[in-house]
């Protein structure tokens, strides 16, 4: 498997990362190198491994069902980019 | 050309805990924007999600009310996508392992019983809201219910019209109301729907389908679905293809259309949440919350079918929904007693609430579907007419004057009412075969053309002869012995 | 004052012979001289941390001193910190001021610790040499031409030119434990879970572990009991009975099996490294321990593993940086995804961006069986070689970093070298082992030598016990850098 120019796109878009072309073929060099030695998984037999998520082997723990949070909207909102009526602005969404 | 419509349903549940399913905000309905959107719940760096046992324990009751297998392990994976109102660019939901799996549900469409498989049901969170007013050419982003715990319930392609679709959504309303997992209120966005359509001829694979969106009420799915199946249809049959697509029901024009936010292939990346593991359900917590539970839905109409003989139609409607079913039970016991069983009088009670009670219920054209009649106070009114105290005629128009009066007064009286209204307006029927007969010998001296009528053979006008009884008596004549003494009158 | 241990600092703050106040006003003299030459922090604010010193004073003054009262630690820029800017090396958070604290913020601030600034690291912890920092490099007080290791390397720093004198840091694949070896300092990588992430800005979820600098194993120990313990806000915080990591400090080593993994020795290791390194075992012979070869024979996938898993859950956990509730956002955009697209790329440097796109691409639709659970599967293989190397010794013992530092600007045009650097201290993140790096010797340039150990699940007491040890034996660990 060998990575394309258009599978940088694809991710770069995946991703919301502008790339542009140069950058894009600058990418993929060294993408490719990294997928190299990252091809090197495949050389390991690993049928009947039962895929690790977590260092440990436990249960989640639960929260009881409970209001514990207060509302800081105005603290939290002070490090907005921008904020009108106690709402997050963004460039128009369109459904 | 026949077509076939192959329709599933995938049903976005607010659960109804206080606290949301991450984080400790609350989930209050209505609070001004962003004032219950915590640190978690805006995913400022460095928070990590804790999950709320109670949105667990619903899912539980859920899947013990649809016969399906609780899974004992369950993985909450990331679903990562952009949307401003998606605050980690991802969504925590369950991919792979869901917490419910399989489970039906059994509906009624018209007088036919339908069986709807589920696929699962998972827990996720819900998105927070894009305002559309315009703030400077820009939308508002409300992340209040960012977080808010949902029960997403997968159905199997198994309905097979718009008829069949409400009929599943509107039982499956009911049902998670039941057991107390989901206010289902529409309005506020608790119970949304998405509708899987497709169209096939028949015995063909499944047709290509499209997604719809925005399906927050039942009058709204069905208009939907039969425009989308048109929709379809019509475009096959002018040689075109449907596109696999999600699509926004339009309301006001009555249509559906494509969404230009969805239109990139969506690469959702799942992968296991690493800040949770694995979310263990014990036999034991299963059986805990069972023992905690209303008998369910299906449980008790098979027993309304078993013990008292009632139809399956009349028993799927006595189990439509908590309250009306309540009402039944309440009749049950404190209602009339039948006298051949040790239980009241249950096929009368089942009668009335079917009649009386569903009906008025459905009439009263409001949101949140309200009761104004105790079934001690129904159970009274009915232990009158098995007691021949009243006609039942009489008894249907006390229960609506018992109806409509408390729901203006906000009040519902006790059984002892009705006795009091009986004996003040005068209501108590006529059983006295005397007076009674003057009545009948009355009428028929009044009304020579209808017995000449009746002798030559036309039973109508026995009806109106009936009728023109009980129209002198108020009503208030016993039915039967009219009905015994006219004929006996007319044969002599 | 300059290199007092934590027990030493206490002793002179609870003797009245010095106060907190004039603790931290020697330090951030230090900080703001040679920590700016170094460029070891991102934020330095005298008025909080002096009233922080302060406050430390009064509980002295009024008996309620506990053992870290009054002392300055340093925390690495990716603890959020009230009030405190929090960048995490990056110009994505650049103004971004912390609205709460982290968990070990929280129990630093109860400790009665005083912060005595925010220091630099890679962006978002992603490197090895503290030279993705977007606030510029930082410079390995023994050699200024030199990276002092990442992506801690402002921890590392500051710790060995004693601008402070212990630091926190976190490390993902390496991040403590690489940049103490390369600075000659002491840093200590819990098991996963042991430490909250709460309030840590989150790399690689299932890999990150909050951990200690400092110049002895026994201030490890003293950071370690205040950092240590079970948070309710974090899911993966593991909720064990309390323990004092000081406990074991003082037992002798004698019938200790230590575990040399084959593995570790093969090749790759700089010959100095190597020399180093053969030195520590014999004097860990000399204290009477048994040597046992073990294998590890998966640790040479841990990198290309690591490079499957750290970047996918990196991708996802970067996705909260969009310009719509904090952070960068775009001045220029045409709409809601260019407004994305450009907030991100220019709020990211390359590195990020390059770790992003190669966790986008594993996790994507067709590739995600073939990288990212291949490497899940291997991650339990690694792991399972621990367990087995754990059945034969009760610590193991190699190098840290192959090499010694290294020239600024040397690796970083080639990620892959750069990776490979990590190679002896990745496998130990993704089992979730604990493991630590304390100076063992010089190479011929005069640049430090760290050697690693790596205890088993929950080993840190023994594994500071097996470093306190060698530390009454030797002296590696009280060279200062000249300059200093």
């Amino acid at each position: 498997m060998s990575l394309t120019l258009d599978d940088v796109k694809r991710i770069a878009h995946l991703a919301r990362i502008e790339v542009d072309a140069k950058e894009a073929a600058q990418v993929l060099g060294q993408l490719s190198g990294i997928f190299a030695l990252i091809g090197e998984m495949q050389a390991v037999d690993t049928d009947g491994v039962e895929p690790m998520s977590h260092a440990q082997d436990l249960m989640l723990r639960l929260r009881e069902d409970a209001v514990t949070e207060v509302d800081q909207h105005t603290a939290f909102q002070a490090i907005a980019p921008q904020v009108e009526a106690d709402l997050y602005l963004v460039p128009k969404v369109i459904e | 050309m026949k077509w076939e419509v192959v329709i599933g349903l995938e049903t976005h549940a607010q659960l109804s805990t206080r606290s949301k399913i991450f984080s400790g905000s609350s989930t209050a309905f209505g609070a001004s924007p962003n004032s219950q959107a915590s640190a978690v719940d805006i995913a400022l760096p460095g928070v990590l999600p804790v999950l709320n046992k109670g949105a667990v324990e619903r899912a539980i009751r859920f899947g013990l009310a649809v016969g399906a297998k609780i899974a004992p392990r369950s993985i909450f994976a990331r679903k990562n996508y952009f949307y401003p109102d998606l605050p980690k660019g991802y969504q925590i939901s369950q991919y792979e392992l869901p917490v419910v799996q399989g489970g039906s549900l059994s509906v009624m469409v018209g007088d036919k019983e339908k069986t709807v498989r589920l696929t699962r049901a998972h827990l996720e969170e819900d998105a927070g809201k894009s305002l559309h007013e315009d703030f400077q050419g820009m939308s508002g982003i409300d992340l209040n219910r960012a977080g808010t715990p949902l029960l997403e319930i997968v159905t199997e392609p198994d309905m097979a019209s718009a008829e069949e679709a409400v009929a599943y959504a509107k039982a499956l309303h009911a049902l998670v109301q039941w057991i107390g997992i989901c206010d289902g209120n529409m309005q506020e966005g608790s119970f949304r729907c998405d509708a899987n359509v497709s169209v096939r001829r028949p015995g063909e694979p499944l047709g290509t389908r499209c997604e719809i969106k925005n399906l927050n009420s039942f009058n709204f799915m069905e208009k939907a679905i039969q425009y989308e199946v048109r929709r379809q249809i019509e475009l096959i049959e002018d040689g075109g293809k449907v596109v696999q697509e999600t699509r926004l029901y339009d309301p006001d024009k009555d249509e559906t259309r494509s969404m230009r936010s969805k239109e990139d292939a969506m690469d959702y990346r799942y992968f296991p949440d690493p800040d949770l593991l694995p979310l263990a359900i014990t036999p034991a917590w299963i059986e805990q919350v069972r023992v905690n539970m209303y008998e369910l839905p299906r449980e008790r109409k098979k027993r309304y079918m078993d013990e008292f003989g009632l139809s399956a139609y009349d028993a799927s409607i006595l189990i439509s929904d908590l309250d009306i079913s309540n009402c039944f039970e309440g009749l049950l016991t404190k209602g009339p007693l039948d006298v051949n069983r040790n239980y009241a009088n249950p096929k009368l009670s089942a009668n009335w609430v079917i009649g009386q009670v569903a009906r008025k219920r459905n009439d009263d054209d409001s949101s949140k579907a309200e009761f104004w009649i105790l079934s001690a106070t129904l159970g009274q009114l009915l232990k009158r007419i098995v007691d021949g105290t009243i006609s039942e005629k009489i008894a249907k128009e006390l229960f609506d004057v018992f109806w409509n009066e408390d729901k203006a007064s906000g009040l519902c009286r006790g059984p002892e009412a009705v006795d009091q209204i009986i004996a003040a307006n005068g209501l108590t029927q006529i059983s006295d075969s005397g007076e009674i007969e003057k009545i009948v010998d009355t009428v028929l001296a009044a009304n020579a053309q209808q017995v000449a009528d009746y002798k030559s053979g036309k039973e109508k006008a026995f009806n109106s002869l009936v009728g023109q009884v009980m129209k002198a008596t108020k009503g208030k004549a016993n039915p039967a012995q009219v009905n015994d003494l006219l004929k006996k009158k007319l044969a002599g | 004052m300059l290199n007092y241990t934590i027990r030493q600092l206490t002793a002179e703050l609870a003797a009245k012979r010095v106060s907190s106040v004039e603790v931290a006003e020697f330090f951030l003299k230090r900080i703001n001289t040679l920590g700016k030459a170094l460029n070891a922090f991102i934020s330095v604010d005298e008025e909080k941390t002096l009233a922080a010193a302060a406050a430390a004073d009064r509980l002295i003054a009024a008996g309620k001193a506990g053992p870290l009262t009054g002392v300055p630690v340093a925390h690495k820029d990716i603890f959020c910190a009230n009030g405190w800017k929090t960048t995490c090396g990056s110009k994505m958070l650049a103004n971004f001021i912390a609205p709460y604290d982290a968990h070990v913020i929280e129990q630093f601030n109860a400790a009665g610790s005083v912060i005595a600034g925010k220091t630099n690291m890679d962006e978002f912890a992603m490197g090895s040499s503290n030279e993705t920092s977007f606030f510029g490099p930082v410079r390995n007080p023994w050699n200024t031409e030199t990276v002092p290791g990442g992506s801690s390397g402002g921890s590392a720093a500051a710790v060995a030119a004693r601008l402070t004198p212990v630091a926190t840091g976190t490390d993902t694949g390496g991040s403590i434990r690489q940049p103490a070896a390369l600075t000659g300092i002491c840093g200590l990588k819990p098991t996963y879970g042991v430490v909250s992430r709460y309030g840590m800005i989150a790399f690689a979820s299932s890999l990150d572990q909050a951990g200690p600098f400092a110049k002895t194993a026994e201030d490890l120990a003293l950071m370690l009991n205040a950092m240590a313990g079970f948070d309710a806000r974090d899911s993966t915080s593991l909720q064990r009975e309390g323990e004092d990591y000081t406990r074991d400090l003082v037992k002798p080593l004698a019938g200790l099996r230590v575990g040399l993994p084959r593995e570790f020795f093969a090749e790759g290791m700089a010959p100095d490294v190597a020399k180093a390194i053969d030195e520590a075992i014999a004097q860990y012979k000399k204290l009477g321990c048994e040597m046992v070869e073990v294998s590890l024979p998966n640790m040479k996938l841990s990198v290309p593993v690591y490079y499957v898993l750290a970047p996918a859950e990196a991708s996802s956990n970067l996705s909260r940086f969009d310009g719509v509730r904090y952070g960068h956002r775009a001045p220029e955009y045409s709409d809601l995804i260019d407004m994305y697209n450009k907030s991100r790329a220019q709020g990211f440097g390359a590195e990020v961006k390059r770790r992003i796109l190669i966790g986008t691409y594993v996790l994507s639709h067709g590739y995600y069986d073939a990288y990212y659970i291949k490497a899940q599967k291997l991650r339990r293989l690694i792991a399972q070689d621990f367990t087995e190397a754990f059945k034969q010794c009760d610590v193991i013992l190699g190098p840290t970093s192959p090499g010694t530092a290294f020239k600024i600007g040397e690796k970083s045009g080639d990620p892959v070298q750069m990776y490979l650097s990590d190679i002896y201290t990745i496998a130990v993140n993704l089992a979730g082992l604990p493991g630590m790096s304390l100076p063992c010797g010089f190479d011929s340039a005069k640049l430090p030598v760290g050697l690693q150990l790596i205890g088993n699940y929950f080993g840190e007491a023994k594994m500071l016990n097996v470093a306190h040890q060698y530390q009454l034996a030797t002296d590696w660990h009280q060279r200062m850098p000249q300059g200093s």
